[in-house]
């Protein structure tokens, strides 16, 4: 500890700029903290920018705030570039004329896009991927264009490519090298990238070195290239690499390597001893790293020196794992074999379109390098065998082919050292973990904030779950996912028990794998599990037991013990004649009249007595249930779509219509609810919903697992420009896997959330089956759809359940004197308590029953 | 306590109430909720007051039947408010979620496939 305060100046407020501010604050030391950012806000999450396209806002992107700032006392300035260095006087000047004094400065200026020297570069539609700025320009862009062009082939030209794609263009991606991610992947495994990646029908074109940009016949531009060929476009978006941001050392004599960057030892430090340099902008070795892990380390690493520490920056692991358009590429260490002596094994199934190659040393003892497409399950265990120097196993080709009797076991978390790197975003390795969990963190969520591992890329997510699970299984801990204190299951098992046991009935179960009575809890999950796999009517005889009061009453109960009555109007679509017989029922019984926000038409006020009699003027006019009161689909909402609005491209409420009807009466863990909207104007909140659906030029775009309510979370797009049919097989198998797989009472966005691997997992599952189930899904869904039936009808016929619609099974004639109504705005409302102590009441209709009687 | 001046009055007949669930009678005025319970062979009923006195509406007789082991309490059965879930004991009426609340328990028996109560003369 120093007494006198140390005044420490970041340049920079990108991720590794922020990383920094974080660990300096963690050092215990007297530091005065200035940001200047030149970007007109804080830190953001620059490696899931791409998010910001399929939903995500600068908000949800921001890896800090203002407030936050403030709270940690860190002074900070956005807008505000340096332009000037003053080593003597210890100064920075930002381009505003500001001054800043500093002790120690950091730079943390990242890097920017590289754009090739062609004639023609700077036009209005010629673009970069950088920052949120870039990504907001992108989007206005491609609203004016149909065909994008990327220039650049590599990781990052790809996801831009991705994105044009998602944005409804005609895409392209132009590269100069012969193949596709040339640093990350060998030839065979850049050929097998291009070929998946035109499938999904993008065009690549490889080996074009583009020399003009000139204006096109038919798009806006036409790229002429040094073969003579030419490319018609409407932008362009150049991703041909980046370049570090170090402008400043140049201009202001700090060395920098002879092809750019801020050249730093072991410390970080520049070659001014007051100056570090750390993420994108600065070389170590001649190497400058261009991924973020590696720049969280100097920080780090700058932070401990300033502390007067002994973290050292001793290089960083570029291994990358990542899905572009759905396709998985992985890349570990030598990738293209270039150790002398490295000897590589392959694997290539083009089928199935995966290429597999791990690069060992001479002795074939330790992995070096591996490439992995189409398929990179094998990654998390490649990747601890190189990072760790773990012995390969006799046969190291064992670890790439298909699994026989002989392949060799996936690398569990027992078998990895204590020093095993398990998240090198925040270098937390297996021993931390451990650690964490002796000192009380029992669960993955607060071992993730204590050492805050897989809390930067995630690519970790996987790997730490394993160590945290195997550890909590030696500890002898086991994780109580037990339904209730009457069956020791998940609502997962227990789903799994009654399909492979054919288990028709709650006492069934009770009987083989339960104790008790059973409770509130267990009851309805068991109830609607039935109903899912078998789809019996659910007040039958044995079932009856187990609905909530809702269910068994067909009616969602209201404060008075009355209830409302919803029937189903599906996609919001209704006749006069319906509309009128709605009111006249109303009339009739005497019912509170209201518009839902799930576009249909709730009655309250009904007692227990009167729902049969009012379901039955219901059901003769050609109204069925709503499920309004069931864990079930409830509504489909639509907008008007191309049937009447002049901006729809599809049928938007025919569509919903048709949703509404296949999936009405499908009981699942929670209620469901969908939209469809006619264009992207969508106006029936699609996005909200747990399916939406929206329409496209071509098709649909889907969208799962959104939610209004509590916490409202957008929904995911799953999707692009699918013709109904897919729609709605994707929607089968989706709904079903989350029938089966999710806890009670779980939405469909908590389970997404949930769900080990997420989104991606989930289109893995569902869009390539890759648990080969699919089938079954669908087949399960049929048998919902085929059974269907409208439980109202089955119960008014059915002169069993009809009795339970009586309130006193020994006073037919007598009602609840405890419902009361007061008049307001000309229809009822039930009587406050004091309302009911005063007397001026419209007393619970006795006539009105006895004229349904009648 | 049973007392020999019990007035037991008959309510309707066992297949009137639905199997582990429950039913409403009206008695004198009052409303009370009817719960049969059967565990294969075994059967017996039990009687609480309708009236949740947390939710103030006649609704007990439409909640779920649960049954709650404690750790140094026997097996108890309760139901749960279809309203707010509170669940109360259907042999001591006491509120197992809220100590400050409770209901009146009416004494109940099976006579010759006759559900019979007993009302406080
Ligand atoms: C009637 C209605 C309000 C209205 O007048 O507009 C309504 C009424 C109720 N909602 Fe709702 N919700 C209604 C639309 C919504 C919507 C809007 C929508 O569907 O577009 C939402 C937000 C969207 C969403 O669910 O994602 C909504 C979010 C909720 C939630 C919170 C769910 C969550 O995940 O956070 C609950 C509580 C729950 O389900 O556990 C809830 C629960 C309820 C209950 C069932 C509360 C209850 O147990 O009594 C209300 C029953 C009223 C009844 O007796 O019919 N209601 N509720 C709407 C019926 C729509 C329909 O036609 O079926
Ligand atoms: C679309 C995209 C996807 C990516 N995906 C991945 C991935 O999957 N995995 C991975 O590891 N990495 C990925 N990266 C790379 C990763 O984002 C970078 O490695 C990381 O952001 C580098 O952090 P940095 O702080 O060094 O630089 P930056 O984040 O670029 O921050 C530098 C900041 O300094 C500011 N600045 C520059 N000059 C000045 C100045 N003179 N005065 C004041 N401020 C200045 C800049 O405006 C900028 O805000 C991706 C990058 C992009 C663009
Ligand atoms: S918002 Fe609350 S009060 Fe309004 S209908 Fe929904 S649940 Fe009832
Ligand atoms: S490796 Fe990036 S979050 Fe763990």
């Amino acid at each position: 500890m120093q007494a006198s305060t140390m005044k420490v100046l970041v340049v920079g407020n990108g991720m590794v700029g922020h990383h920094f501010v974080e660990q300096i604050l963690e050092q215990d030391m007297n530091v005065e903290v200035t940001v200047l950012s030149a970007e007109p806000r804080l830190a953001y999450d620059r490696v899931h920018l791409s998010e910001y396209f399929t939903g995500k806002t600068a908000d949800d992107l921001s890896l800090t705030s203002a407030e936050h700032y403030e709270k940690l006392g860190v002074n900070f300035h956005v807008n505000a570039k340096v332009s000037h260095i003053d080593k003597q006087a210890k100064t920075v000047k930002t381009e505003a004329g500001d001054v800043y004094a500093y002790d120690k400065l950091v730079l943390a200026a990242g890097s920017f896009p590289f754009v090739p020297p062609i004639p023609g570069n700077d036009q209005e539609h010629c673009l970069v991927y950088r920052t949120i700025e870039d990504l907001e320009q992108i989007e206005a862009s491609s609203k004016q264009s149909k065909v994008g062009v990327v220039v650049g082939g590599g990781l990052l030209g790809l996801e831009a490519a991705n994105a044009l794609k998602q944005a409804g263009l005609e895409t392209h991606v132009v590269e100069f090298a012969p193949q596709l991610m040339a640093v990350q992947v060998d030839q065979v495994g850049g050929q097998l990238l291009k070929s998946k990646i035109e499938e999904l029908g993008v065009q690549v074109h490889t080996e074009k070195a583009t020399q003009e940009i000139v204006s096109g016949d038919t798009s806006r531009y036409k790229m002429k290239f040094a073969d003579g060929s030419d490319l018609e476009t409407d932008m362009i978006l150049f991703s041909a690499g980046i370049r570090p941001e170090d402008g400043l050392a140049r201009e202001f004599d700090i060395d920098v390597g002879p092809r750019g960057g801020i050249v730093i030892d072991d410390n970080c430090l520049t070659s001014d001893p007051n100056i570090y340099a750390i993420g994108e902008c600065a070389l170590w070795n001649n190497f400058i790293f261009g991924l973020v892990a590696p720049g969280y380390t100097m920080a780090r690493v700058a932070a401990s020196h300033l502390a007067e520490g002994d973290l050292k920056f001793e290089g960083a692991d570029m291994s990358t794992k990542l899905k572009l358009m759905g396709v998985d590429v992985g890349s570990i260490g030598d990738a293209h074999a270039r150790t002398v002596g490295a000897l590589s094994y392959t694997y290539e199934n083009q089928p199935e379109g995966v290429y597999k190659k791990i690069v060992v040393d001479a002795d074939k003892k330790l992995l070096i390098g591996a490439v992995l497409i189409g398929d990179t399950s094998d990654y998390d265990t490649l990747l601890q065998y190189a990072l760790n120097g773990i012995d390969l196993p006799e046969k190291p080709e064992s670890l790439i082919l298909p699994s026989t009797s002989d392949a060799a076991p996936a690398l569990g978390a027992d078998a990895l050292p204590a020093t095993a790197t398990v998240c090198s975003c925040h270098n937390v390795s297996k021993g931390d973990i451990v650690d964490a969990m002796d000192a009380g963190n029992c669960d993955l969520g607060s071992v993730k904030s204590c050492t805050k591992a897989s809390t930067g890329c995630g690519g970790c997510a996987a790997l730490l779950k394993n160590v945290v699970d195997s550890e909590l299984e030696k500890r002898g801990v086991e994780v109580n996912k037990d339904i209730c204190e009457h069956f020791a299951y998940s609502r997962q098992e227990l789903f799994h028990i009654i399909k492979v046991e054919e288990i028709k009935s709650f006492d069934a179960l009770l009987e083989k794998h339960g104790r008790g009575i059973g409770c509130e809890i267990c009851k309805p999950a068991v109830g609607s599990i039935l109903a899912s796999v078998w789809n019996d009517f659910v007040l039958q005889k044995e079932h009856v037991k187990l609905q909530d009061t809702n269910d068994t009453y067909l009616g969602n109960m209201q404060k008075d013990g009355s209830y409302s009555v919803v029937p189903r109007i599906a996609g919001g679509e209704i006749t006069p004649d319906k509309l009128i017989v709605l009111g006249q029922v109303a009339k009739k019984y005497n019912l509170y009249a209201k518009i839902t926000g799930g576009q249909r038409v709730d009655l309250f006020g009904a007692r227990v007595e009167q729902l049969p009699f009012i379901w039955e003027e219901l059901i003769a006019a050609g109204f069925e249930t709503g499920h309004a009161y069931a864990k079930a689909l409830r509504t489909v909402k639509s907008c008007v779509g191309s049937t009447w609005c002049r901006y729809g491209v599809q049928d938007s409420v025919g569509a919903a219509i048709d949703i509404e009807n296949r999936y009405k009466g499908l009981r699942a863990p929670h209620k469901m609810k969908m939209a469809v909207s006619g264009c992207t104007r969508e106006c029936a909140e699609a996005q909200s919903k747990d399916i939406g659906i929206i329409a496209t030029e071509k098709g649909w775009n889907l969208y799962v697992c959104g939610n209004g309510g509590m916490k409202p979370r957008h929904a995911d797009l799953f999707a692009t420009d699918i013709d109904t049919e897919t729609l709605i097989k994707y929607i089968d198998r989706v709904l079903m896997f989350y029938v089966r797989t999710a806890d009670r009472l779980q939405r469909t966005s908590t389970w997404m959330e949930n769900l080990e691997g997420g989104l991606e997992y989930l289109k893995q599952v569902v869009i390539e089956d890759s648990l080969g189930i699919c089938a079954e899904l669908e087949a399960q869904m049929q048998h919902v759809v085929d059974t269907y039936q409208c439980e109202w009808k089955t119960a008014v016929e059915n002169e069993e359940s009809r009795k339970r619609f009586r309130q006193f099974v020994n006073a037919a004639d007598a009602t609840d004197p405890n419902i009361v109504f007061v008049q307001e705005r000309d229809q009822i409302r039930p009587a406050t308590e004091q309302e009911k102590q005063s007397g001026d009441l419209i007393a619970t209709d006795k006539v009105l029953a006895e004229d349904a009687l009648a | 306590m049973m007392s020999s001046n019990e007035n037991w009055v008959s309510i309707c007949q066992t297949n009137d109430l639905v199997d582990n669930s429950g039913v409403c009678a009206l008695v004198n005025g009052e409303q009370v909720a009817l719960f049969k319970l059967t565990q294969g062979e075994q059967e017996q009923v039990l009687a609480i007051s309708n009236f949740d006195p947390i939710g103030k509406a006649n609704v007990l007789y439409r909640g779920l039947i649960c049954s709650v082991s404690g750790e140094d309490t026997p097996l108890r059965y309760v139901v749960a408010s279809p309203l707010y879930k509170q669940r109360f004991c259907l042999t001591t009426g006491e509120c197992i979620d809220d100590p400050e609340q409770s209901v009146s328990v009416f004494p109940a028996r099976i006579v010759d496939e006759m559900v019979q109560l007993s009302v406080a003369s």
